[in-house]
């Protein structure tokens, strides 16, 4: 529930005092986050893979409200 | 449990991108066309409401536009805010197949932002209900501007500026507004926009209609504003606020803290003390904090304080830190990481570009949503919720009994015109509903009608 990730999240303030031990579980994590970040960022590639240029450009609207 | 009428209108961007060497232009006129058509038949004026309570219409500017149907919760407002991104999504790959019979070969992409690339704006607007009696518009007014022109800080949804002006800024539409106080919608925007047409009883409630906010993706950022707004609106009902917030120069102001991604500029108040939009946010909170010590609460009020103080937290740390939760943080932390990786220029037109496509609200092509997709954002919904407000309107408002003659619109059962207000069946009923308290049920009439039928 994104609720109690909430209230984990501010139960454990990040703390620059605290040292971090280095361990495979985070290790593992760091990882996970890696890969997340570069896939991520492969499928922006492939987003932008069109002519950019061309597309901003063209996306004019008339002012709304 | 304290009630209040919340709904919100987004202005859509809308593009369509002929298929290379294949496809021939549409206007975004012909585009917009072709995704009512679904919808709509013949030479109606794209303009309708649906199942869900909701309306969906073209407006000025030439903008597909979804407002939402009356919702009495945050939560659900959220859930039907996502919803009507789905339905606009859906309407769009029905209206590229249609396109494609006709001849024309593209990809219709949609934004939920607020500005086009020479610098257009368009809205989205957040409505409250109030009671008219309980204060003065000019004090409603005053007590407000202060909260409008700093709580960007975590409703902003950035935008990427040419590297010789500072590179990023919090807001799409801080820049758009010119005045303290006006009627304005589409020139001299303000702070407090004075529209007032509340589609109940005109003596007894007041809708305060907001200009002044960004179109949000995250799910978070959507809460958080209408949810910190919708207790300070409380707070003044009740006239609970003493402190003096007025700002020396609001419209200033607006502009400068757009500006200062640090969130730390200090700006000057009537009164000579200068603080930052975080500090007067802090204020904000800390009386709202006092306010609900007096009156009753309830589990959606105490989610949206827990979260408002979480995020003033990392904001006075180290905004950056809310790279899942706020769009302006999302967004920056995506274009700086992929600029770095990708050795981009920050004036490149793919920069540019990804600024626009994080707002896309189509998932196979959104930055926000493939971020989303990774388990990247916080998220406050499941999409089963958003699933349900597709087609299902809230239960506590009016707009479920309007919801409920939709569907038998649909179903071909009845002839029926339809407004915010009102619903009239046509032959052989021949009756009009009239509403004049979207809060009460009072349809019911109507609703005996219904399962008649």
């Amino acid at each position: 529930m994104p609720r109690e990730k909430q209230q984990e999240y501010r139960d454990h303030p990040i703390n620059e005092n605290e040292e971090i031990q280095p361990n495979s579980e985070i290790n593992d994590n760091v990882d996970d986050l890696t890969e997340d970040l570069d896939a991520l960022l492969d499928e922006i590639d492939e987003i932008l893979e069109e002519d950019s240029e061309e597309f901003v450009e063209n996306f004019i609207q008339r002012g709304g409200q | 449990m304290h009630r209040r009428i919340y709904g919100l209108e987004t202005e859509y961007g809308i593009i369509c991108t002929p298929d290379k060497n294949k496809g021939k232009k549409l206007t975004v006129q012909n585009v917009v066309m072709y995704l009512f058509r679904e919808i709509i038949s013949g030479r109606m004026y794209p303009d309708v409401f649906l199942e869900n309570g909701a309306r969906f219409y073209q407006d000025i500017g030439c903008h597909p536009e979804y407002a939402t149907p009356e919702c009495d919760d945050v939560i659900e407002l959220v859930a039907h805010d996502k919803a009507g991104e789905r339905i606009v999504t859906r309407l769009a790959t029905t209206a590229e197949r249609r396109m494609r019979a006709d001849g024309f070969r593209g990809k219709i992409s949609i934004f939920k932002n607020n500005l086009d690339t020479v610098g257009n704006t368009y809205g989205c607007h957040e409505n409250y209900l109030m009671e008219r009696e309980k204060v003065s518009f000019r004090q409603l007014a005053s007590q407000l501007i202060p909260f409008f022109v700093t709580r960007q800080i975590y409703t902003g949804a950035g935008k990427i500026k040419r590297s010789d002006q500072g590179f990023y800024e919090i807001s799409q539409r801080a820049q758009h507004i010119r005045e303290e106080i006006s009627i304005a919608t589409t020139t001299a925007r303000g702070i407090i926009n004075t529209r007032d047409e509340p589609h109940a009883d005109r003596e007894k409630y007041r809708r305060l209609h907001v200009i002044v906010g960004d179109s949000n993706m995250s799910e978070f950022s959507t809460f958080l504003k209408v949810g910190t707004t919708g207790i300070i609106l409380r707070m003044i009902e009740d006239h609970f606020i003493t402190e003096r917030f007025a700002l020396r120069n609001s419209v200033q102001a607006i502009h400068e803290i757009s500006e200062d991604v640090s969130c730390k500029r200090l700006i000057e108040l009537e009164n000579g003390k200068r603080l930052s939009a975080i500090e007067l946010q802090w204020q904000y909170f800390e009386c709202a904090k006092r306010y609900l010590e007096t009156v009753d609460s309830d589990s959606t009020t105490d989610e949206v304080m827990a979260r408002w103080e979480y995020v003033m937290t990392c904001l006075e740390e180290d905004p950056m830190q809310l790279e899942r939760e706020l769009d302006w943080v999302i967004k920056r932390k995506w274009i700086e990481t992929y600029v770095k990786r990708r050795s981009l220029d920050w004036n490149s037109a793919e920069v540019r570009r990804l600024d626009l496509e994080y707002h896309n609200i189509r998932q196979d092509s959104s930055v926000y949503y493939k971020a989303e997709k990774r388990g990247l954002t916080e998220r406050i919904l499941d999409d089963t919720q958003i699933r349900r407000a597709m087609h299902s309107p809230p239960e506590r408002t009016r707009a479920k009994f309007r919801g409920r003659f939709i569907k038998l619109v649909n179903n071909g059962k009845v002839l029926c015109g339809v407004n915010w207000s009102y619903i009239q069946l046509y032959e052989p009923y021949q009756k009009l509903y009239l509403s004049t308290d979207p809060l009460e049920p009072e349809f019911e009439e109507a609703s005996r009608m219904i399962y008649s039928i």
